[in-house]
């Protein structure tokens, strides 16, 4: 059984459409990314699964249960975090409390602040400092520890790189082994082609609301999801 | 929208038909109230109409503050006991005649406004509301100890004296109606103004309104003093009405009351609301008068209601935004023959939200 | 030796000024909601605790206790039912519903309790007093009002700070879509702030019911104040909210020793005086969320 199952999901804010009829599976322990370009649907994905949005039509199982009736801060309990786009940090707590304030669902599990401070170290010397004064990065690093702390089964990442220099990209990328190696499941969303491909086990290509390509990591080129990626020819 | 590709007739035009009609029942309800009412209604009721003209005018200015300047005072009695003392000081101690003492007193407190909206203007939304407060408090404190004015005690109107009552009730009951209809319809040609537009822009989103380029600050100024102005108005008709003023009476919190629930009944952000809202108010005032402070629990509660279920007002939800009586927006029709759009339409394109 | 008193005495009056004002403070740090209610709800708190000390036989402190425990229910009701159905229709309606509720509980005050001035009897503790030197001596009572006052300031922020709901609460005010995100229920953390407010706004009416003779009508007086306070110390700040309450105290003293009608009148010349030089107040919050 897979862990997050959707089925034919569609979601629209108002009149706009953004997901048509969307299915995707995530096994437990993978790591899935899932790529596209601007408006392909990518974050409104996330959303639904974190239950920040609710599907006009389609089914969205974790561990089996049909969690349409769950609120999405009763999402957190089940196992769902999600790390939003633009980080949205407490910024009048400390680093310090905002790791406390993710482990406010108190799920047990191998995360706590030792663990967190070791998977980033830059955070342990910045834990009394508050969310407004950090770099990008620091953001970045604390709300993903932050999220971390509600020990999740699924944990979803919303265009991490995004407004950031691409040497503090890869410092946080490469705490994403560490993660996934204490058993979470991650589902990362990216526009940065080369970092997607450097983590995932698996990836699937959105288009317009759509998935035009979905292969394990491995048997695709950066051509190929490039292709996908801008539409320019069918899905093998 | 797509219709406008199949109609290429399409017309932008304010009103229509039943506008015309509503203007006709307003015209028609004033011409009442000015040759038909004072001849058949007692004299005590005459002065009972006269209290609502001026909550008309404190509503109508309360709602320009709130409605369209984005701006909760609850604090304009402040200016209503500028215009009561103003206009009994004006008329007794300078010597002026009644109609001039009465504008010049709504003068004195639209300066005052502009003074004090310095200091006041530096709060935002709630604080700001319980600022003007401290200002009409601040204002009465200062009346009380202030001797040509009375004291404590308050003052009264001697410039009727000699007057008889006829003449009086007469003369107050017309000068009356006729602020009433010159505040509404200076509001609504305001409201039609470029001043307006920016208004509503800025009800509708202040800080989009100011990265258009509307001086936000400004505006809501130029509305304050003009608000103010209105409520110095209606103080001095209150204060002519009653041939007196005493400081607790006429800086009462309660004006404040009033106005806020005549037009949050009556409809907010809209001209037509507040007077709605007026009459509401003064007929559930008159009726539940027995009840002692009954009628403002009940307009309480029912103005709670409104603010959470139905925030377009009485006048919202008799219309559905279908009728305006006073036509601000600008609505594009299709397939109309062009030349019944009259001189206005399609100079501007915004559709009122 | 009478200007030192006078300091002294508004020191001691702006301990119950602190005490109205800092549940004030904290719904507008929390939520950004100025609640118009706040003033009627302290008088019907001191209300119910003089008709709980009228109608049993209990000690005045458990009927106090009580009142505070129904006006935090009460808060957190009124919160859940009214004001966050409030806060999704922008600005003006939360003003315009407290606003609402403050005419609505004040006129109903008038019509059951009728506007007779009362006041809870505390027996000999509302006369004794402690002479320091001549000329100067302290109110036992006014004394236990600024202990009340600094302890209840103390213990919110202390909850505030260290504890996992005081924190949530905390990061609720900063971004309640990214708190839900962490399993937080703003709705749930907006409810428990007013309801902190609500109650600490219940024991500040009922202090001040046992301190002077009050009204229905008195609630105007008693926002009014707390207000003041909050702004001179500056918004978001709850010590900013003690020292805002301090200096009204001092200044409304000072103010009636220069001549007994403009000590009220003081207080608002000393609050319009910090709006013009100092608008962000003497203490302001350093991080604005």
């Amino acid at each position: 059984m897979p862990l997050l199952e959707l089925d034919g999901v569609d979601a629209a804010y108002g009149e706009l459409r953004a997901l048509w009829g969307l299915d995707l599976r995530v096994e437990e322990g993978e790591t899935l990314a899932v790529v596209g370009a601007n408006g392909a649907g990518k974050s409104t994905l996330l959303k639904t699964i974190a239950g920040v949005m609710h599907p006009t039509a389609g089914r969205v199982r974790f561990d089996g249960r049909d969690v349409a009736d769950v609120a999405d801060h009763r999402r957190v309990a089940l196992g769902i975090s999600l790390v939003p786009e633009g980080r949205r940090i407490f910024r009048s707590l400390t680093v310090q409390e905002n790791l406390q304030v993710g482990a406010y669902s108190r799920r047990p599990g191998p995360w706590d602040l030792a663990a967190v401070f070791d998977a980033f170290p830059l955070l342990a010397d910045r834990r009394n400092r508050i969310g407004a004064h950090l770099s990008g990065g620091e953001q970045q690093a604390t709300a993903i520890g932050r999220a971390l702390m509600a020990n999740p089964r699924l944990l979803l990442l919303d265009e991490v790189s995004l407004g950031l220099a691409p040497v503090v990209v890869g410092d946080i990328y490469r705490a994403l082994p560490t993660i996934a190696a204490k058993g979470t499941t991650v589902l990362v969303v990216e526009q940065d082609l080369g970092q997607a491909l450097s983590v995932a086990d698996r990836l699937q290509c959105l288009l317009e609301g759509r998935t035009v390509l979905e292969a394990p990591a491995v048997e695709l080129t950066r051509e190929q999801v490039a292709a996908a990626y801008f539409g320019l020819e069918e899905a093998p | 929208m797509s219709a406008a590709k199949e109609a290429p007739h399409a017309v932008v035009r304010r009103g229509g038909r039943s506008s015309v009609a509503g203007a006709a029942v307003m015209v028609a309800a004033v011409v009442v109230l000015a040759v038909w009412v004072p001849y058949n209604v007692s004299l005590g009721g005459l002065t009972q109409l006269v209290g609502l003209f001026s909550l008309i005018i404190l509503a109508t200015t309360w709602n320009l503050l709130a409605g369209y300047g984005g701006l909760v005072s609850i604090g304009q009695q402040a200016f209503i006991g500028a215009g009561g003392y103003g206009v009994i000081y004006l008329a007794d101690a300078v010597g002026l005649p009644l109609v001039i003492a009465l504008l010049l007193a709504a003068v004195v407190a639209g300066l005052l406004a502009f003074v004090t909206s310095f200091l006041v203007f530096r709060l935002v939304g709630g604080y700001f509301a319980i600022g003007t407060w401290v200002l009409a408090e601040g204002f009465k404190l200062l009346t009380t100890q202030v001797d040509a004015l009375g004291g404590g005690s308050g003052l009264s109107l001697q410039a009727f004296s000699g007057t008889d009552r006829v003449t009086r009730i007469a003369t107050v009951y017309w000068l009356g109606l006729a602020l009433a209809v010159i505040v509404v319809v200076a509001t609504y040609v305001l409201m039609r103004s470029p001043v307006g537009l920016g208004l509503t822009a800025i009800r509708d989103d202040v800080k989009a309104a100011s990265s258009l380029g509307v001086h936000v600050r400004r505006w809501q100024r130029f509305v304050y003093v003009a608000a103010s102005a209105g409520a110095g108005l209606a103080g001095a008709l209150i204060a002519v009405n009653a041939l007196r003023v005493s400081p607790d009476s006429i800086y009462s919190v309660n004006y404040s009351a009033f106005m806020i629930f005549i037009v949050v009944i009556g409809g907010l952000g809209t001209i037509e609301g507040p007077i709605i809202g007026a009459v509401v108010f003064f007929v559930l005032q008159q009726q539940l008068s027995s009840y002692g402070t009954w009628y403002l629990v009940a307009l309480g509660a029912l103005a709670v209601v409104v603010v959470l279920f139905a925030p377009t007002g009485v006048w919202g939800l008799l219309t559905r935004g279908r009728l305006e009586m006073f036509p601000l927006g600008h609505r594009v029709e299709v397939d109309r023959p062009a030349a019944a759009g009259g001189g206005r339409a399609g100079r501007r394109s915004a559709t009122r939200a | 030796m009478t200007w030192v008193n006078a300091v002294v005495q508004g020191l001691l009056l702006g301990g119950q000024y602190a005490l109205l004002a800092c549940g004030l403070s904290l719904v507008f740090g929390v939520m950004r909601i100025v609640n118009l209610a706040h003033g009627a709800l302290a008088v019907t708190a001191a209300y119910l605790t003089l008709w709980l000390s009228q109608r049993t036989s209990l000690p005045l402190v458990v009927c106090l206790v009580a009142s505070v425990l129904v006006f935090a229910g009460v808060g957190y009701l009124l919160q859940r039912g009214l004001l966050n159905r409030a806060l999704r229709g922008g600005e003006l309606a939360p003003l315009l519903v407290t606003f609402g509720l403050a005419v609505i509980v004040v006129n109903l005050l008038q019509e059951i309790a009728t506007a007779n001035s009362r006041s809870i009897s505390i027996g000999g503790l509302a006369t004794s007093s402690t002479r320091i030197v001549d000329g100067l001596s302290i109110g036992v009572f006014s004394l236990l009002t600024l202990v009340v006052a600094v302890a209840l300031i103390g213990l919110i922020q202390l909850f505030l700070s260290r504890t996992a709901v005081g924190r949530a609460m905390r990061a609720t005010s900063d971004d309640p879509g990214a708190a839900r995100l962490m399993g937080i229920d703003d709705r749930h953390m907006y409810g428990l702030a007013t309801a902190i407010a609500v109650g600490s706004v219940a024991a500040a009416g009922a202090f001040l019911g046992m301190s002077t003779q009050f009204t229905p009508g008195y609630g105007d007086l008693v926002l009014i104040f707390a207000f003041e306070a909050v702004i001179i110390g500056g918004l978001g700040s709850l010590w900013g909210t003690l020292l805002g309450g301090l200096v009204l105290g001092v200044a409304q003293t000072v103010g009636a020793q220069v001549e007994p009608a403009y000590g009220i009148l003081f207080g608002h010349v000393v609050f319009l005086a910090v709006l013009a030089l100092k608008p962000s107040g003497l203490m302001p919050r350093t991080v604005t969320a």
